[in-house]
């Protein structure tokens, strides 16, 4: 009696999680838009399926012809001048053929720099009397990514770029009196280690701004303690659509947007790579599952056959999937994750003879998937929102100080982190000349919101009132299969284009 | 016994030697028995679902078909590995009625150090001249030895001064010991060379070999298992043979299994208990380790968390087996891998891409363990086999 009662409740559970599930997962059919209430990821492409109704399709600023036209392949040498080599694809608003236009109404802007943001700070010291300095004191700049577990190549990268921004402004500033300070926090790429972190960080009221996060899924834990207290955050590395979407003031990022970066990933495996199937897998993380969605609609828009959506923690061993996928037999395989876990992943696929392309989000451009996966990474491609340091040609003064200083290659991200660090004292200094005294952490982000079009040395930044920068650069590359010389991927494509508008 | 005849001597001699062979050949036919029951089982469950689901998409059927044997393999390699991992549960168990959560960190450390063999053997040159069986052997002792006496060391710190205590204490020390072994490897990982995602360097053991060739469509599909899955597998029966052997048919064996039965009454009849349950944690550590080199060898990288699920499970599959019972151990590990490996891989296939397979997995695996658990308490083999350890 009891077992059946048991068994009864047994199934009663199960099926509720199923009808819950079930209900979330309906995405395979077309005529619903994506709506997952569970899926967080989903939230953008349901805010354009809305704009679909009004009369447009979901379409991405990327315009047809984007991708075909830069697949020019140029080789990129590790010069500092290999920024210029690569064709560059400025996207404006263009329309789509058969009636739809692009939702991006936007065009790229072509405002002039005013000068970088190191000479910007120049410029505003000698407007910080005694009196501000004095009030300021010492202000500490907090560097919140992962320097420990799966993710802290990437996240300690980061770290060491704030780590040189505060260093070469500091001394730029020294002779204010104003002291920059480093405070470096661990987040394990774990959310609720975030919002610990978060709730301590704000207590703190030396802290005027944040330098991260690393995953997605983090920052998006956090953001509403930083929120709370109006601490600016700007994110070196964050993709997910919304760390900027969510309404969050004091939310900023130097990089692209997964709802662009998938996409562009779509664009290139149809157009370039000429798959006309692909096997989608993520890893249920907010930034892995959010990327693998957006590329998911883009594909399906333009035509490829998606052969299987999966998710998976899984971190070591992905027989299981690989059987699945070899059934399914892709031209192309799509992962939305990391790399620690797509190193195995296709090390395993190619042991077992799947010689598919392999295709990733940024969350694929770190070294460490070179020394994992090794002659594995043979027709692996990523797309990326930021690209090896050696790319940017601003960028040689700082490549050579953190190899210098940290005795490594810079890591992707770093370069971003050293902007974000860049970014943040500005608006501090600017905050503090306006409050003539310590500015309050609200005021910091009112001056971000009023900073000049600046550049960094990893672009020319200019944010839209949401905290994306306008224009975004995205870039594809071919995988190394020496982790030394990651840094020489061969650059494909590059793409700018403004963040999409609603 | 010196005034016995020779013959009734050699008599006595050849009637142990048979039963040595029937208690450790027994296992192995029960295992494999099991192996092939599942096999059976859930192929004709699945033959079955795929002929009802046909009629909507014919083709469905035929790639059902056709992945199956590779399935079944991929089901038997993941089923030896949580089983080798519950073997040590299950040691433990039998001995000290005491869940040693710190088992799934003991196979991550033997995991660890046969990757950092792998790295000196490449920094030194010898990868590359080394035969690839010679490379297994030396790894998995190393693995073997580090994490016996690093289990071992477990015990004496973490678990012998709670002997006396009530029951959840020891389970709470291990679950700290666990969380301690996995940052502490993370930290020396993270200052070696090998980093926090260590790839694990391997002699070259060649392609996967090729089975079978399954028609599909205008292609075939491959049945392909790994040589290094073979050695796995292999390893692991020999490890199920040894401890079968080691625990009934040795003086050690009887010894542990007094201790298992009453500790107090055993320590009376002149067994060094202490020293019998270091020697258990040794043992089930050396298994754990030795299951550790060999996963990471099989997939390719290691890092310190990767212990954690994978211990959960073959605890799992100890309790499924019946926990406390070796054979039982085993077969509980392989119900449950074949029971993943089924599911990851069809349940997508049989829901239309509803339900993804991966990320359901381990729901539709666990609710199955339920059910049979609901019906078997104790276990597949848990009242079958009287005897502890």
């Amino acid at each position: 009696m009891k077992r059946a009662l048991s068994l009864l409740m047994l199934v009663g559970i199960l099926t509720a999680m199923l009808a819950a599930c079930g209900g979330g997962t309906t995405t395979t059919t077309p005529a619903k838009p994506t709506n997952t209430p569970a899926g967080p990821a989903t939230v953008a492409p349901a805010s354009t399926a809305s704009t679909a109704a009004a009369g447009t399709t979901v379409a991405t600023t990327i315009a047809a012809t984007t991708v075909s036209t830069t697949t020019a392949a140029t080789t990129v040498p590790t010069t500092t001048v290999a920024a210029t080599t690569v064709p560059t694809t400025t996207v404006a608003a263009t329309t789509v053929p058969t009636g739809t236009t692009t939702v991006a109404a936007t065009a790229v802007p072509t405002t002039t720099s005013a000068g970088s943001v190191t000479d910007y700070i120049i410029t505003l010291v000698g407007q910080i009397t005694p009196e501000i300095a004095k009030a300021l004191g010492t202000v500490k700049i907090v560097s919140h990514t992962p320097l420990s577990g799966a993710d802290a190549d990437l996240g300690t990268g980061i770290s060491n770029g704030v780590n040189l921004g505060i260093a070469q402004i500091g001394t730029a500033i020294v002779s204010t009196g104003v002291k920059l300070e480093l405070l470096p926090f661990d987040d394990k790429s774990q959310p609720e280690v975030g919002t610990s972190n978060a709730k301590k960080i704000i207590t703190d009221p030396e802290v005027l701004c944040v330098v991260g996060h690393l995953n997605s899924g983090v920052a998006l834990a956090a953001l509403p303690d930083y929120s709370n207290a109006n601490l600016l955050m700007i994110s070196p590395a964050n993709t997910n659509p919304r760390i900027t979407d969510s309404g969050y003031a004091n939310a900023f990022r130097v990089v692209g947007r997964d709802d662009l970066q998938g996409p562009i990933g779509a664009r290139f495996a149809s157009e370039t790579l000429k798959a006309k199937s692909v096997f989608i897998l993520h890893d249920k993380t907010d930034y892995g599952q959010g990327v693998a969605e957006f590329f998911r609609q883009e594909a399906e828009r333009l035509g490829l056959k998606v052969l299987g959506f999966e998710g998976t923690e899984e971190k070591s061993d992905f027989s299981s999937i690989l059987t699945t996928i070899q059934a399914a037999n892709p031209d192309l395989i799509y992962f939305g994750g990391l790399f620690g876990q797509a190193g195995p992943l296709l090390r395993q696929a190619r042991e077992r003879g799947i010689t598919t392309k392999f295709l990733g989000p940024d969350g694929l451009d770190s070294s460490v998937l070179a020394k994992l996966a090794g002659n594995a990474l043979s027709d692996t491609y990523y797309t990326t929102v930021a690209a090896p340091v050696s790319t940017f040609p601003n960028a040689a003064q700082f490549a050579l100080a953190y190899q210098a200083k940290f005795n490594g290659v810079a890591t992707p991200f770093s370069a971003q982190a050293f902007d974000a660090t860049g970014f943040c004292t500005a608006s501090i200094l600017k905050a503090a000349i306006e409050a003539k005294g310590k500015p309050t952490r609200a005021q910091v982000v009112a001056a971000m919101k009023s900073l000049p079009t600046l550049d960094g040395i990893t672009a020319t930044y200019t944010f839209n009132p949401q905290g994306d920068p306008n224009p975004a650069t995205y870039y594809i590359f071919a995988a190394n299969t020496d982790p030394a010389k990651w840094n020489e991927n061969k650059l494909i494509t590059r793409i700018v284009s403004a963040p999409p508008t609603k | 016994m010196a005034g016995e005849p020779n013959a009734s001597v050699r008599n006595v001699g050849q009637q142990r030697t048979v039963e040595i062979i029937r208690m450790v050949l027994l296992p192995l036919v029960q295992l494999a028995l099991f192996i092939v029951g599942s096999a059976v089982v859930l192929g004709l469950i699945i033959v079955v679902v795929a002929f009802l689901l046909s009629r909507s998409d014919p083709m469905l059927f035929q790639t059902a078909l056709a992945i199956l044997p590779q399935v079944m393999i991929d089901g038997v390699v993941r089923g030896f590995l949580f089983a080798t991992i519950a073997l040590g549960y299950t040691m433990v168990y039998g001995v000290l009625e005491f869940i040693n959560f710190a088992h799934g960190e003991i196979f991550m450390v033997g995991g660890f150090v046969g990757a950092g063999v792998g790295y000196l053997m490449q920094q030194i040159g010898l990868l590359t001249i080394l035969p690839p069986l010679l490379f297994v052997l030396i790894t998995v002792l190393a693995g073997m030895t580090v994490s016996g006496l690093l289990a071992m060391t477990t015990e004496r710190i973490a678990y012998r001064p709670l002997r006396g205590a009530p029951r959840l204490v020891p389970l709470i020390s291990a679950i700290g010991m666990s969380l301690v072994l996995q940052d502490l490897v993370r930290l020396i990982a993270t200052s070696t060379p090998l980093g926090f995602n260590a790839r694990f360097e391997t002699p070259d053991f060649g392609q996967a070999i090729k089975l079978a060739e399954i028609p599909l469509g205008e292609r075939s599909m491959p049945v392909m298992i790994s040589p290094k899955a073979i050695i796995f597998i292999t390893v692991a029966v020999l490890m199920l043979i040894a401890l079968n052997y080691l625990v009934n048919a040795t003086r050690l064996g009887k010894a542990i299994r007094a201790t298992a039965q009453d500790m107090s009454t055993a320590s009376l009849m002149g067994v060094n208990v202490n020293q019998i349950i270091a020697l258990t944690f040794l043992i089930g550590g050396a298994l754990g380790g030795a299951a550790g080199v060999l996963f990471g060898l099989n997939i390719g990288t290691v890092n310190p968390y990767m212990g954690f699920i994978p211990g959960i499970k073959a605890f799992t599959a100890a309790v499924l087996g019946g926990i406390g019972n070796i054979t039982g151990a085993m077969v509980g590990g392989i119900v449950l891998g074949f029971l993943e490996a089924f599911v990851s891989s069809y349940l997508s296939m049989f829901t239309g891409g509803k339900f993804s397979g991966a990320s359901y997995a381990d729901i539709a695996a666990f609710s199955i363990l339920i059910l049979i658990l609901i019906f078997r308490p104790s276990g597949l083999l848990g009242e079958a086999v009287t005897q502890k350890v």
